[in-house]
């Protein structure tokens, strides 16, 4: 073949290979959206977001209440750590004696940390708080096995949004008197926000679809929180429903899956789109810029 | 006003050192609660493929001073290979699928496509991996294993590595669904870290080869990808890190039996799900050694993926400053 055919053979391949790449990923994630609404359209009933479960019958009620619980836990425990660590990393650790940034172990330890496979962190939780403390299923240890595996995230991503906060910000404020507290909170975070804001809704959306760690420190209770932090002999949460009740003998069961999993996805879009919205609205405003 | 000031720097520093106390809480509960397992186990825990728990009526027996039933015996050779089928299988396919669209999405669509597109890619990033295992046991595996699998069963040839893709087909839950299953949870990690190292891919050196005349192709291999090559190693052990750490998606997709495949739609286990599906009928071990047992093989995932993402980390930092994580680790 003459170098210039060649040329342009490639050329084609490469313009296609890539549309071919786009529609290999696109196709089955339509394909999953729709075979998540398909599962559950037929026979939706809104009743289930406000029924009690009994056994493998009733509604959603207690699962779902169980996932909001969880989620708002992780935001109080989680947000609270990973942004204050997040501000240690970015604004109060020294530079080293290089002259880069500091603190240098405490993220490498986040990291490590984030890469800890989910399971083992819920071992971990049923070994020392479920069976070590005598916690039983319940929702403390399952709220601290999900605030372990987001902070390192939410802390990268306050850090990230803090380092994006340009250097005039925070000489300004300085020049203007302000205390370094004060300009913290009125200048640099707030225009670090979105950023951490979106980090936030990301981890909120990470801790709502877990399932691995929650199966040996929540196992499962199907009756609606009751408000104990210890000893509950069991928390409903929705993603066990979808994990266990599809290969269940009762069709309600099944049925009853694929409700929870199309709530948890309609739940996890919204938070993800929400995130993608803030970012957008501040970008239009400020001088941020997001990823 | 001074006294909130110190409180919350004091509260800053004590949040910083929480993940290093919880990561050497983490080893230390693991370790210790794998010992009498390492003693008893050795050596035949990576090469046997037998998972006994034992006799747990009749009277236990002692190895090395570890209490244990009789007959138990521990080798999860099957699971470290299936963990490593699994991961390779998804990364294999991932990699080639992310540059391509990596390069589609930075430098052949117009902005208002690509960045919905983009977006639609990330969400894939965010659907619970209980929904996609869900959809994978439900409608993906049944649908290949009447389509794709018998096709590729019936025409591939018998040489070897191929002739691993011939047999018999199955129901769709098996070692390659897993596999796909895992490349659509990877393929966004990798496109969205390989996007990232595209763009900071200066624009002189590329518009200086496209006046000499070089066509997108040849600018694309020649120029953008050897300016990234070793970020997008990163990115892709990074890709390897989350898969060898998949839990929920393989538990309902692998068929979760403890056996080495014989071919690529056969059943099988990965060490993640084993510590899933196993922890329920240890607990009828009344010696606690099938506990331990557990926690060795949570110990040894957690090695495994561990180094695998400190060396990605270490890789995609060493080419780019942003390099921020996508989704969750592991």
């Amino acid at each position: 073949m003459p170098r210039a055919r060649r040329r342009s053979v490639f050329t084609v391949l490469f313009r296609a290979g890539t549309v071919l790449a786009l529609l290999l990923v696109l196709s089955p994630a339509v394909w999953l959206l729709a075979g998540v609404i398909g599962k559950a359209a037929p026979h939706w009933q809104w009743s289930v977001l406000w029924t009690n479960l009994q056994g493998e019958n009733g509604g959603l009620l207690g699962p779902i209440v169980g996932t909001l619980v969880l989620m708002a836990g992780v935001l109080v425990l989680a947000g609270s750590v990973g942004v204050l660590a997040g501000i240690h990393l970015a604004e109060l650790s020294r530079p080293n004696r290089r002259g880069r940034a500091g603190g240098t172990w405490l993220r490498m330890a986040a990291d490590v940390l984030s890469g800890v496979p989910s399971i083992v962190l819920g071992y971990v939780g049923y070994v020392a708080l479920v069976v070590g403390l005598h916690w039983d299923f319940s929702l403390l240890p399952a709220l601290l096995v999900l605030s372990v595996m987001v902070v390192p995230y939410i802390a990268k991503a306050t850090e990230t949004a803090l380092r994006q906060v340009p250097t005039s910000y925070r000489e300004g404020a300085e020049a203007l008197g302000m205390s370094m507290g004060h300009s913290m909170r009125r200048v640099v975070l707030k225009s670090a926000a979105p950023g951490i804001v979106t980090g936030l809704l990301i981890a909120l959306a990470i801790a709502g679809g877990e399932t691995a760690p929650l199966l040996f420190t929540a196992e499962f209770s199907s009756t609606v929180w009751t408000g104990s932090f210890v000893h509950a002999h069991g928390f409903g949460y929705l993603t066990y429903l979808v994990y266990q009740y599809w290969s269940y003998p009762s069709q309600h069961a099944n049925y009853l899956s694929y409700d929870a999993g199309l709530i948890l996805v309609a739940m996890v879009l919204l938070l993800l789109v929400g995130a993608r919205v803030i970012v957008a609205r501040t970008q239009r405003h400020t001088e941020y810029r997001g990823r | 006003m001074a006294r909130l000031e110190g409180a919350w720097k004091w509260g800053a520093r004590v949040a910083v050192v929480l993940p290093f106390a919880a990561l050497v809480f983490v080893v230390a509960v693991l370790a210790l609660n794998a010992y009498p397992a390492v003693k008893v186990n050795g050596g035949g825990f990576f090469t046997g493929s037998a998972w006994k728990i034992g006799s747990t009526y009749a009277a236990t027996t002692r190895t090395d001073g570890v209490a244990h039933p009789v007959g138990s015996s521990y080798g999860a050779w099957p699971l470290v290979a299936g963990t490593l089928q699994t991961s390779a299988i998804a990364v294999v396919i991932a990699l080639p699928i992310s540059i391509g669209c990596a390069f589609a999405l930075t430098e052949r669509l117009p902005r208002w496509v690509s960045r919905p597109l983009g977006f639609a890619i990330e969400l894939l990033a965010g659907v619970p991996s209980v929904v996609l295992g869900l959809w994978g046991v439900l409608t993906f595996g049944p649908a290949l294993s009447k389509t794709l699998y018998p096709f590729l069963a019936d025409h591939l040839p018998h040489v070897p590595v191929l002739s691993f893709f011939t047999g018999t087909v199955g129901h769709g839950e098996g070692l390659l669904t897993g596999g796909f299953v895992l490349t659509l949870m990877i393929v966004p990690i990798i496109t969205a870290t390989t996007a990232d190292l595209f763009r900071q891919v200066p624009a002189l050196p590329k518009e200086g080869g496209e006046a000499l005349g070089m066509t997108d192709f040849e600018v694309a291999s020649k120029i953008t990808l050897r300016w990234v090559r070793s970020g997008i190693i990163g990115a892709a052990v990074l890709g390897l890190g989350r898969a060898l750490g998949e839990t929920m998606a393989l538990v309902l997709t692998v068929g979760a039996i403890f056996q080495l495949a014989p071919n690529v739609y056969s059943p099988m286990s990965t060490i993640a799900a084993a510590i899933a599906t196993q922890l329920d009928s240890s607990l009828t071990d009344g010696t606690g050694f099938a506990v331990a047992s557990i926690a060795e093989l949570a110990l040894v995932l957690a090695v495994i993926s561990v180094l695998v993402n400190l060396a990605a980390r270490w890789i995609v930092h060493r080419t780019s400053r942003l390099g921020g994580p996508v989704g969750r680790g592991a």
